[in-house]
């Protein structure tokens, strides 16, 4: 979503400077899965403030709900039931954009800004330059832009950009009962995890940790998990996510090679025309065989 | 084929037709996916009336480039198969490139370039309309992984510039052989032309000689 701001150190599809003259402090969300109950209240708050409104689903026979996210659901509780070495435990992760410094999305975009990066961390939409070519679901690592059915726009979690630019937390920490999601500077995130860890490891969790993915320059919104050793028990959170191969090359390499290609074949018509020369039939002395041959 | 004064018919009505059409969607289609593929080229996209558009408008574009090219390749396909003596002008690209047509083994209809231009489009256009497919987005898309479709928009973006490399040098060569352009416009050639560029086929239209 749109809002006026100069603190932009990446914007898609753009080759010069974004509007960066004013820089604020690296924020970041911590999701405390320990702590989570699955009330699913973030999941309201985030519909409530964002007015946005999902239909009406059906009853899937599990808590999931809806049962992934959607233009209109930009985070969802997952809930995963699996065998840990402490016997059935039942996982819950509250799925959304994470915010990564390296965003997958921003590098797909081919629209000049419709996605950007704030200096506090936020990878934002900015809906009214989205084309709707999906570029960012292929380039996203977590699978979270949403393309919507009604206006081909993708949507996903703002980390509630315009609340955090007036000073405010994003909905989902204002409302979440347990205190399981909290917001602050990056750097006081990464300690209060830490604290967290020393609790969690005392209660036996040996594999407890932060989950900031290194792979995706790290991420805004991070995880306490109590199994740290295996993401992927949290309904597939990626062990090392990081921009996949062929995405980095369509947006790296590619670019520069494939214009190039173009350039110096283009080029080499040029040289080629004005050394050798156009290749011209000799019409003047085609008359012969007319007379000779005899034909009509 | 009938000869008339001193000119030849190149191309009848309908293969120029069909010709140009592929020609004007192949363009309309490099600009939308240029503009798509580099910031430096996104400015094509105002071209089909606004971004969104464009990127509405590509898909549509290439499908329909593949089938009037089909029936282009149903034209020219007999003509196009390869044969030793083409395999020894491309050897003999040197010589090509260099204007030494007498001492290259004689053209037919086509020559072994225009040859190898056609089976490479009808390869490219192949392969561009599958992996167009994979990413069309709203509507099929959604139904591939999204790793495939990772896989499929490389191989779109690699074989459409292979294509768009292969045009430019199709365009210069009809610009550098004066007389074929008007060749695909008008349908006519000078039997100099003929003569010179595409002796097997001179022979065969005007019964020997």
């Amino acid at each position: 979503m749109a809002l006026q701001s100069l603190d932009i150190i990446r914007r898609s599809a753009t080759t010069t400077p974004p509007p960066g003259v004013r820089q604020t402090e690296k924020l970041a969300k911590l999701i405390d899965i320990s702590k989570c109950i699955g009330c699913k209240a973030c999941q309201v708050a985030c519909m409530e403030w964002n007015d946005t409104r999902d239909a009406i689903g059906h009853n899937h026979g599990v808590l999931d709900d809806p049962m992934d996210l959607t233009e209109n659901s930009w985070t969802v509780m997952r809930y995963s039931e699996v065998e840990t070495d402490r016997g059935l435990e039942w996982l819950i992760r509250k799925d959304g954009c994470m915010h990564c410094a390296d965003p997958g999305c921003l590098k797909a975009c081919p629209a000049p800004g419709a996605i950007v990066q704030y200096s506090n961390g936020i990878v934002d939409f900015h809906e009214e330059n989205c084309i709707g070519c999906g570029y960012c679901i292929t380039g996203c690592p977590f699978n979270i832009p949403r393309l919507s059915k009604k206006d081909s726009k993708v949507y996903k979690c703002t980390l509630c950009a315009d609340r955090v630019a007036v000073g405010l937390e994003p909905a989902c920490v204002k409302t979440c009962p347990t205190g399981a999601i909290v917001f602050g500077t990056k750097e006081k995130m990464i300690q209060h995890a830490e604290e967290r860890l020393v609790d969690l490891k005392e209660r036996g969790y040996a594999h407890a940790g932060l989950y900031n993915p290194k792979g995706v320059g790290g991420t805004h919104v991070m995880y306490v998990l109590p199994h740290a050793d295996a993401p992927s028990l949290y309904h597939g959170l990626p062990d090392e996510p990081k921009i996949d191969f062929w995405v980095a090359f369509w947006k790296g390499a590619a670019k520069p090679i494939g214009n190039w290609l173009l350039g110096l074949v283009a080029f080499a018509a040029f040289l080629h025309y004005i050394t050798v020369g156009p290749n011209e039939a000799d019409e003047a002395n085609d008359k012969e065989p007319e007379h000779a041959g005899g034909k009509p | 084929m009938s000869t008339q004064d001193n000119r030849i018919v190149r191309a009848t009505a309908p293969e120029r037709v069909n010709h140009w059409l592929v020609a004007i969607l192949f363009v309309l289609a490099a600009l939308g996916g240029l503009a798509l593929f580099h910031p430096f080229f996104f400015w094509f996209t105002n071209l089909f009336g606004s971004p969104t558009w464009a990127r509405i408008a590509h898909p549509f574009i290439g499908a329909l480039l593949f089938f009037v090219f089909l029936r282009l390749a149903a034209r020219w396909a007999g003509d196009c198969r390869l044969t030793d003596d083409d395999r020894q002008w491309l050897r003999q690209i040197y010589d090509v490139i260099g204007k030494h047509e007498e001492k290259l083994p004689e053209a037919g209809r086509f020559n072994a370039g225009q040859k190898c231009l056609f089976w490479f489009q009808l390869f490219a256009l192949c392969l561009l309309l599958v992996t167009g497919v994979v990413i069309w987005r709203p509507w099929f898309a959604p139904s591939f992984s999204i790793p495939i479709i990772r896989v499929a928009v490389v191989a779109h973006g690699v074989t459409a510039f292979l294509f768009v490399a292969a045009i430019l040098v199709h365009i210069y060569a009809a610009f550098w052989v004066k007389g074929s352009i008007k060749g695909m416009t008008t349908g006519w050639v000078t039997r100099a032309w003929a003569k010179k560029f595409h002796p097997g086929w001179y022979r065969q239209v005007s019964g020997g000689k």
